[in-house]
């Protein structure tokens, strides 16, 4: 069958300063197809769809809508021109119903006839098979409503190109195949269809060709259907890459902590988490998996120091027992109230207090690997400080969410950043930048970080150099626990598997490590066991080598935990 | 497409794009390039308003000398432009530790002016009555702890309550305002409310050099110390991540409520000691208008340095410059007292205008496309 070409783009070139974010980029987008566009982190993909949808202006090249030259400005040119973008972030107004944020901004008569507009809105869900009540406010509905509501607005408008960033960054398994589903239906009405992802199996299910970005140039375009993920990804990175992760099996596991009834109550008074028990062993990465905003994050916080508990524990277990001291600071404050307590004996088993020692005495006293412990460290974690648990002698690590907003300061270089953990160290009043930039320097050079220096902003590098710059720091401090949110959101295939390794490698050195992620293979190829939380409640413990995609998608979407126990 | 639209779609002019990277020498010659438009602006101005120059256009060289005539033609003015020059520069120093700290701290008026009076509490009570090292000291205390209880009171509230900064701040300054003027009435039951000079508890100038050396020595020892406080101390880290994020600061294990109590108590302390010198230093007396808006012109000055304190001496020496360059053309024109203002003002506004044009860069439409869009 003979295609008609309904958008093509020639010599586009954008740079921001002297950062080029597209480099002559030819791409042609035929009628009823759907077109992915594939790449890396970074790589300009959309970028270039901000440019056919008004909201970026090209420094150079031609756009072509059904063969005639155009030049887009400003989004409306863009709706003249019937494209339409739905962009990663909803723009709809919270307080609007799905109508009224629909017509939102058209100007024409009978605009606020909400009768005839709902049963506009009515007649094209139904075209398309999109379930959807006009009436219903935006803050009562779910992230894939809310995406049917954008996809929605930009259909009322009239447009026959539509662009999605990413649509299922944010969807369970199901709300995918559903979305997809539509997606398909409005091909076969003539629709031409342009997806931005980075997920290669999504792109080879549902797209026709797919369109590949490599640092901001238009590597090819292929057919799907002669295409594996393998042959995508070379494309993508530009060198073959494995895709496994190699799991290994967990050694020595051991009870490391546990939480028990978790309940966490919101500055706004929800409760965000719901009697909440699970444990996390040594030698083991344990997968959270749920949609987003399911109280992972609360989670994570919570046992960090950083969410108030409302009710349950958090017992941190450290198997101490005849095992020699090794951690203390240079007051020897803590290693003196646990000898108080009478904590300790000597290699002989006789009670070791250290009454009447001087610092320099117990330190060569633990130096010799004469201070062991009598009993298993248990502690309770409960309502202690970030900075209490650390004096406590507890290495936890947190790779947070938010990367600049919480784990590093963006405007520092890598080395200030370093320091956020280890400034109070030392006497005096000054700090001590010598280590510290030792320490950048390791990270940048064993993470093969790019960035002009150890001082420049972190801001200023790319997500992926932020992302190793963070879990270097906690790794660095030798954790027991590491918790990681998104670690790889947002990051290169490269970069991604970089930390997957840093992970294998901190389970294989018997740290506990819980990883939060969204990507469900990744889940379910790297982890040991996965727990799966829905609204604040566990709804699952899977084993992650048995369990399926469709399964854990099924947990994330109920409500109450399943009556069968699955294994441990 | 409607033909009418297809015409009517051309590239625009010009666009905004942000610039990825500042060359420093760049973003120098941009502000050099604002201070000559503003001075170029100002002379327009003052042709406009002041007839003498109207009458006699060649005047105009006169009216620019004035700028420099007003701080640098004798000694005494000299000296003069450089004590104003110190004690701006106090003040501003006082309120970088906050606003380092992102608190928009706007009361450094006001806790000067509370350093003052505690300077001048002790210099009325015990003036006289103990020898005047001791008073000395004790009028040092007070100004310290005046200024940093008046800091130290929107602090709390903010730790305790979250309130906003700088509508607590900026009230504060009109309750030192009548804090002065109640005690003025009480010292001075007159009716004039107008305290004179005090005999006692004045700084003895260094034995040699100018009667303000002392002062702008002070303000130089002060400048580095904060320098190294900022970037070297353990505190000034802390002030630089609660800055920027104070999600990070709870990650890294910072108490922020104590951070931001301690920082303002550093403020308040800087603005007391700025109302010591003023008080003790320098007008042994206290009125409602001893600080004169200095407090609102640090901040300016702060700002403009980008909260560096080696680079204030150049932005207070700047805003001192014009200060006086203005004066001394209202002398010489022999014009109202507002034209000073007005001139300061325009300066300004180019100085702080330039900012967007070190940030931002105009796109012009490419020749090329342009004929392509256009056919």
């Amino acid at each position: 069958m003979e295609k008609k070409i309904a958008l093509s783009m020639r010599g586009i070139t954008k740079r921001f300063g002297s950062v080029v974010a597209n480099h002559n980029v030819d791409l042609d987008v035929y009628e009823g197809e759907i077109l992915s566009i594939l790449g890396g982190n970074g790589c300009g993909k959309t970028t270039l769809m901000n440019m056919i949808s008004g909201i970026y202006f090209p420094d150079e090249g031609k756009i072509f809508k059904n063969g005639e030259e155009v030049v887009i400005r400003s989004p409306k040119d863009a709706f003249d021109l019937r494209i339409g973008m739905i962009h990663q972030h909803f723009k709809l107004v919270d307080l609007f119903t799905a109508a009224e944020n629909i017509v939102l901004g058209i100007n024409e008569k009978g605009q606020h006839n909400m009768k005839s507009v709902n049963s506009r809105v009515a007649q094209i869900a139904e075209k398309y098979g999109f379930h959807i009540d006009p009436q219903k406010k935006i803050y009562d509905m779910s992230v894939s409503e809310k995406q049917t509501v954008e996809i929605i607005k930009v259909l009322y408008r009239g447009a026959d190109i539509l662009i999605l960033d990413e649509p299922t960054a944010v969807l369970t398994p199901q709300e995918i195949e559903r979305l997809f589903e539509v997606l398909r239906r409005m091909k076969a009405d003539g629709k031409s269809i342009i997806i931005i992802t980075h997920k290669l199996h999504e792109v080879l299910s549902v797209s026709d060709r797919v369109a590949i970005l490599r640092k901001g140039e238009h590597i090819a375009t292929v057919d799907t259907c002669d295409a594996t993920e393998s042959s995508l990804t070379e494309m993508m990175v530009g060198k073959k890459v494995t895709l496994d992760i190699d799991r290994s099996e967990p050694v020595n596991v051991q009870l490391r902590l546990e939480v028990k009834e978790l309940n966490c109550i919101d500055s706004e008074g929800i409760q965000v988490l719901k009697d909440i028990t699970f444990t996390a062993n040594s030698g083991e990465i344990l997968g959270i998996a749920g949609i987003a905003g399911s109280g992972q994050k609360e989670l994570l916080e919570a046992i960090a120091g950083l969410q108030p508990i409302a009710s349950g524990q958090i017992i941190f277990n450290n198997p101490k027992k005849d095992k020699p001291v090794t951690f203390f600071h240079k007051s020897m404050y803590r290693v003196k109230e646990l000898a108080a307590q009478d904590a300790f004996h000597d290699k002989e088993g006789k009670p070791m207090r250290l009454k009447g020692m001087s610092n320099a005495q117990i330190r060569a006293q633990v130096a010799a690997e004469n201070v062991l412990f009598r009993e298993d460290e248990v502690m309770n974690l409960r309502g202690k400080t970030p900075l209490e648990i650390r004096s406590l002698g507890v290495r936890l690590s947190f790779v947070p969410e938010d990367r600049l907003g919480m784990g590093l300061v963006g405007s520092m270089g890598i080395t200030d950043n370093m320091m956020l953990r280890s400034y109070r160290k030392g006497h005096g009043g000054f700090v001590d930048r010598k280590k510290p930039k030792a320490l950048a320097e390791d990270i940048i050079k064993e993470l093969e970080v790019s960035t002009p220096g150890v001082n420049t902003p972190v801001r200023r590098l790319s997500g992926g150099n932020v992302q190793k710059v963070l879990v270097g720091r906690e790794i660095a401090f030798a954790p027991k626990v590491l918790m990681a949110a998104y670690p790889v959101r947002g990051l290169d295939i490269n970069s991604s598997y970089t930390i997957y390794n840093l992970l294998n490698k901190q389970k294989q050195n018997g740290v506990a490590v819980i990883f939060v992620g969204e990507d469900l293979d990744v889940l379910l190829a790297l982890c040991d066991r996965i727990m799966v939380i829905n609204s604040g409640k566990i709804t699952g413990m899977v084993d992650a080598r048995s369990a399926t995609k469709e399964e854990i998608g099924l947990l994330m979407t109920q409500t109450e935990a399943p009556t069968k126990e699955v294994a441990q | 497409m409607s033909e009418q639209k297809k015409t009517a779609a051309h590239e625009p002019l010009f666009h905004l794009a942000k610039r990825s990277s500042v060359n420093p020498v760049a973003a120098m010659g941009i502000r050099l390039a604002a201070i000559v438009l503003g001075l170029l602006v100002c002379g327009l101005v003052a042709f406009a308003l002041i007839e003498k120059l109207q009458n006699n256009p060649g005047k105009i060289g006169d009216f620019y000398y004035s700028f420099i005539k007003g701080s640098f033609t004798s000694e005494r003015k000299l000296w003069k432009f450089l004590k104003n020059m110190a004690v701006l520069q106090c003040i501003s120093l006082a309120v970088t530790p906050a606003f380092r700290m992102r608190f928009w701290n706007i009361g450094a008026e006001g806790q000067t002016l509370m350093g003052v009076l505690g300077a001048i509490t002790m210099a009325f009570y015990f003036g006289g009555k103990v020898p005047e090292w001791q008073l000395l000291i004790m009028m040092f205390i007070a100004a310290l702890i005046y200024g940093a209880v008046w800091a130290v009171i929107p602090a709390l509230f903010k730790a305790k309550w979250n309130t906003n900064e700088t509508l607590f701040t900026l009230m504060m300054n009109y309750v030192a305002t009548y804090v002065v003027s109640y005690f003025l009435v009480i010292w001075v039951p007159s009716g004039s409310s107008t305290l004179g000079k005090l005999k006692f508890g004045k700084l003895p100038p260094l034995p040699f050099g100018n009667q303000y050396l002392l002062i702008i020595l002070i303000s130089l020892a002060l400048t580095i110390f904060l320098f190294i406080y900022l970037k070297y101390s353990k505190q000034g880290y802390e002030i630089s991540v609660v800055g920027e994020s104070i999600r990070t600061a709870q990650y890294s294990g910072i108490n922020v409520k104590k951070v931001i109590i301690r920082t303002m108590v550093v403020s308040g302390l800087l603005c007391g000691l700025a109302g010591f010198i003023i008080g003790a230093g320098l007008d042994q007396s206290v009125t409602t208008e001893s600080v004169g808006g200095q407090g609102f012109t640090a901040i300016i000055v702060s700002w403009l340095a980008n909260f560096n304190p080696l680079f204030m001496i150049v932005t207070s020496a700047l805003i001192s410059l014009l200060n006086s360059g203005a004066a001394q053309i209202s002398q010489d024109f022999n014009v109202s007292g507002a034209l000073p203002d007005v001139i300061v003002g325009i300066i300004l506004f180019f100085i702080i205008g330039c900012e967007f044009f070190i940030n931002y860069k105009f796109v012009f439409r490419h020749k090329e496309t342009g004929k392509g869009a256009a056919k």
